[in-house]
């Protein structure tokens, strides 16, 4: 077991050591001179060369990057060129929108997904077997952006039910903000809920005709138990690995659902770094998010150890 | 199994008809790139054509799809913007399949690159596709071309993995030792002995890659990010018409249906033509 740790362990440090290199290539390739463009068109050529030494962006490459592994081993990930500050506290300001968000279109595609899923192995074959795998199929064709500007356009502009946009403003309580989070979360939410419905399915399928399942059932169980308690609870790896892959993945829809609804997130900052060429803030979300990715793959590894009692060896 | 091999192959069409998801999903996407290169003959209006006094029109009459805030005619631009759209979806595909082919077959078949090429892989699969590409335009600078490079670039990995995947077991095959031993140098079984037969599992995963293409083209479009507003793809179209909310709908809502049908049909294709070209892939998904 301690094996197993160790080695998905060194998995996700090395996988992160590209992951900090690529952001690093990716940044550096970029056109134009940071510095340039931190100071404006007024800037004397002087005044840009010594911001280039206090960045550090005159040394050669090498140079740079051994800088910038030092400067993330401390946590430090920079100014942001535009925000009068850091872009760890730019982000952490803007991660409460984001979080919520992913957290609950994780929990509408999930409440979706997982009945449907069960069921439509459940009746294999069936009407309405066909019509879950026709509609999840639809559900994975549409920009979660486009459902975003339908729903404001149905429960917004004509009923009235929800807010245009925003997140309820800096003084808002909580339930003013999940008010606010709700559309973006089911667009998100039924968009993703395609995935998971179709692994729950797929997953079910393999393990409903197994011996143990049978048993169950000659044993006289309910199939509400037998489906429930013996097939599902042995299903549930890679369905797990798909919720938790599909998370990490909504961020990627948020970015572009934060726009939609205007909500101050991560996204909605990403978005108007990458306008503004605020470098800083594009590397330092990059890096944040992708390493979010790489630490839920670790935590869905950790957590076979405690479903698969296999994987403990 | 040995009278099956025996019996005369059934032709394509004949194959394609018994899948009806797979022939309405072909024949939905023939449509749609029927009418994109047939734009000029086809497209009621002019796509730039503005006529102030008809702006914002609803559909009906001589605008079936209505007018944007220019007058302009939405069907016709949202034919035209099929043009666009399904090049850069098509583009990116073959950039991604160029890089990920390469990168997966030599990985599959070079150990020593296999560790470096794993790695990479995995590393840029943690980064969400959108937020990638959006870097990456970020990085070399907006234009249709670096939105093409960026989404190949973006999904290159996803085909690498399965080439790589496919590609260590073929190695291993009889055969591949027979032209081993027989001496064929190592590129030409790569190209002729590994490459051909993972035609397959590379086709039906391009064609999902052109679907997911053809989605992030649109979101980067409507964050601006992407290809030039002036331009019309159904992405930027949906931008465009999201100032007219509960004003005129129909700016975001007919671009938008254009982008589902195809995505749903590239998808109904993919998933028809992963049943058709390897049954043993197919996994009830």
């Amino acid at each position: 077991m301690a094996r197993y740790v160790l080695q998905r362990f060194l998995g996700m440090l090395s996988v992160m050591f590209v992951v900090v290199t690529i952001v690093f290539v990716i940044v550096r390739v970029a056109p134009g001179d940071p510095a340039a463009v931190m100071l404006g068109p007024d800037a004397t050529p002087a005044d840009i060369e010594a911001l280039r030494v206090r960045l550090g962006i005159d040394q050669p490459l090498v140079m740079q990057y051994l800088f910038f592994l030092g400067q993330l081993l401390r946590g430090d990930l920079g100014q942001s060129i535009f925000l009068d500050m850091s872009v760890t506290s730019a982000l952490l300001d803007r991660a409460e929108p984001t979080t919520f968000l992913t957290l609950f279109s994780i929990l509408i595609a999930s409440a979706i997904a997982l009945p449907v899923g069960i069921l439509a192995a459940y009746r294999r074959g069936t009407f309405f077997d066909q019509a879950v795998t026709t509609l999840t199929m639809l559900a994975a064709s549409i920009p979660s952006f486009w459902l975003g500007l339908i729903l404001i356009q149905a429960f917004s502009v004509r009923l009235g039910w929800f807010p245009v946009a925003g997140y309820g403003g800096p003084d808002a309580s909580f339930l003013t903000r999940l008010h606010h989070l709700v559309l973006p979360a089911v667009a998100l939410g039924v968009v993703s809920s395609a995935l998971i419905t179709r692994f729950t399915r797929a997953s079910m399928l393999d393990v409903l005709n197994d011996d143990y399942v049978r048993t169950a059932r000659s044993k006289g169980m309910s199939e509400f138990r037998v489906v429930l308690k013996h097939a599902f609870k042995n299903a549930l790896i890679p369905v797990l690995t798909v919720i938790g892959l599909t998370a990490a993945l909504l961020v990627s829809g948020a970015v572009v659902t934060e726009t939609v609804f205007s909500l101050p997130g991560v996204g909605n900052l990403v978005v108007s770094a990458v306008l503004r060429r605020d470098y800083p803030v594009i590397q330092g979300a990059l890096l944040v998010i992708a390493a979010i990715y790489v630490l839920i793959n670790f935590g869905i590894d950790m957590l076979y150890l405690l479903i698969d009692p296999r994987v403990r060896y | 199994m040995a009278t099956q091999e025996t019996q005369a192959a059934p032709r394509l069409h004949t194959l394609i008809l018994q899948r009806k998801t797979l022939a309405i999903g072909l024949f939905v996407l023939f449509v749609i790139a029927l009418l994109a290169v047939l734009a000029p003959w086809v497209a009621p209006h002019s796509p730039s054509r503005l006529s102030i006094v008809n702006r914002l029109r609803p559909p009906g009459g001589a605008w079936l799809f209505g007018t944007d805030e220019f007058g302009r005619d939405v069907l016709s631009r949202t034919i035209y913007a099929g043009q666009l759209s399904l090049v850069v979806g098509a583009a990116a595909t073959a950039f991604a399949c160029v890089v990920g082919i390469t990168l997966g077959i030599v990985a599959g078949f070079f150990r020593k690159a296999d560790a470096v090429m794993s790695r990479l892989v995995d590393a840029m699969m943690a980064f969400p596709d959108i937020l990638l590409a959006i870097a990456l335009v970020a990085a070399l600078g907006p234009s249709l071309a670096t939105v093409i490079v960026a989404l190949g670039i973006v999904y290159a990995p996803r085909l690498a993995r399965i080439v790589r995947a496919s590609t260590l077991v073929i190695r291993e095959l009889p055969y591949v030792e027979a032209a081993r031993a027989l001496g064929v140098p190592t590129w030409r079984i790569m190209t002729r002995h590994v490459l051909r037969n993972l035609i397959s599992p590379i086709l039906v995963q391009a064609t999902f890659i052109f679907a997911y293409a053809m989605l992030a083209e649109a979101g980067l479009s409507f964050l601006g990010v992407g290809v030039s507003p002036e331009i019309p793809t159904w992405g930027t179209m949906i931008a465009s018409g999201r100032q007219y909310i509960g004003q005129a709908d129909w700016m975001t809502v007919f671009p938008g249906v254009a982008i589902v049908l195809t995505v749903l049909s590239l998808q109904l294709v993919g998933d028809g033509l992963r049943d058709l070209l390897d049954p043993r892939l197919r996994k009830d998904l």
